[in-house]
């Protein structure tokens, strides 16, 4: 396939030397096919070995790739070249903190995830087969059984930007994911914790999590369906 | 910078608990936003396109109306529940501006606070007219 020359403008930063990030460009020849993350590594193995980001899997599961890419949430491994332009710009996710180059601090994430108990609860002694559950109670919840907690969404949510105590679409995507699970017992307890004015009701229906989201689960729907429950079982 | 982490993870920031103020107020949000599709449009139609139209719209007209024998109360309970709906669903979303963008908490409940006097004053006052208007003319 013929090769085409882009620039990759990347937001760097050295906490050793920077005070504040600065861009870089980096011209390189990719295939339209290539990924995003394939121009990363090409510039990371040949012409700049300082770049740093984070990877793993490479096939859009793993989730340690999150990034923003022409200014839009993506995973590197999940975005082609030719679905871009000919200069593209590649930052860290926006409202973490930045440990270096395109590497952000992902702990006040994963403190938000682990407070909505993200986990089965179910104090009945286990069956001596399995937790019976009908595909169609399965079904009720599959669309956040997806997420990989790559943080795309939550990171491009402005009330989470506005406030970082906000829980966050993700943290609410897992939440959601265990509420309407008909095999679990703690869906109160969760509800309880989301209904904090720092829990769902800091959306405001932005909409830019699903538009973020690499496994398009439907989050904005989903946390529509944890604010409506919660009215029903007050009402 | 890990065992900053393991420091913040100990000491939790924030304990997360109900708020039935805020569920309230987004269902409030909700049915006074469909309400309002329906009230002000029709505000819309009677004020400003139908007869007499915005040019020839005068203090008559708006008199007329609210003192007419037959219809004259249920205009004045339309202007009213106009009034409510429409002032509770805005007052509420500039709140809604204020939680998210002044982080300052004493600013906040300033801004807060002043907001619901205002509110609170204005709703009183239309509500006030509406109810004791009289015509002297
Ligand atoms: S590297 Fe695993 S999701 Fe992209």
């Amino acid at each position: 396939m013929e090769k085409s020359k882009v620039t990759l403008k990347i937001k760097r930063f050295n906490p050793e030397v920077d005070k504040t990030p600065h861009w870089e460009n980096y011209a390189i020849e990719v295939e339209p096919t290539d990924r995003i993350l394939d121009g990363l590594n090409y510039i990371k193995w040949y012409q700049d070995g300082t770049l740093s980001f984070r990877r793993s899997c490479a096939h859009g599961i793993c989730g340690s790739d999150a990034m923003r890419i022409n200014g839009r949430n993506r995973l590197a491994c999940k975005v082609l070249f030719k679905e871009m332009g000919a200069t593209i710009s590649v930052e860290p996710i926006a409202g973490l903190p930045v440990l270096k180059d395109l590497i952000v601090d992902m702990e006040l994430f994963m403190e938000h995830y682990r407070a909505v108990l993200p986990y089965l609860i179910n104090d009945d002694p286990p069956p001596p087969t399995e937790r019976y559950q009908s595909p169609a109670d399965r079904a009720r919840f599959d669309d956040t059984t997806k997420c990989i907690l790559c943080a795309c969404c939550t990171t491009s949510c402005p009330s989470f930007w506005a406030k970082e105590d906000y829980l966050g679409p993700a943290a609410i995507v897992q939440a959601h994911r265990f509420i309407f699970d008909s095999r679990d017992q703690a869906a109160d307890k969760r509800l309880e914790i989301l209904s904090d004015s720092d829990g769902v009701w800091r959306c405001r229906t932005i909409f830019n999590c699903t538009d973020a989201c690499p496994r398009n689960i439907e989050v904005t729907r989903a946390i529509g369906e944890v604010k409506q429950e919660m009215l029903f079982r007050k009402m | 910078m890990i065992g900053e982490s393991i420091v913040r993870q100990a000491a939790a920031r924030k304990s997360y608990r109900g708020n039935l103020f805020e569920l309230y107020a987004w269902f409030f949000m909700r049915v006074s936003g469909v309400i309002l599709g329906i009230i002000v449009l029709a505000h819309l139609m009677y004020q400003h396109f139908g007869t007499p139209g915005v040019a020839g719209i005068k203090w008559d007209t708006i008199v007329g109306r609210w003192t007419d024998p037959q219809m004259g109360t249920a205009w004045r309970i339309f202007d009213l529940i106009l009034l409510i709906f429409a002032f509770t669903h805005g007052s509420n979303g500039v709140r809604y501006v204020l939680e998210d963008y002044v982080p300052d908490r004493a600013w906040r409940t300033l801004l807060k606070t002043l907001l619901f006097l205002v509110y609170l004053i204005l709703l009183l006052a239309g509500s006030y007219i509406i109810f004791s208007f009289k015509t002297a003319i």
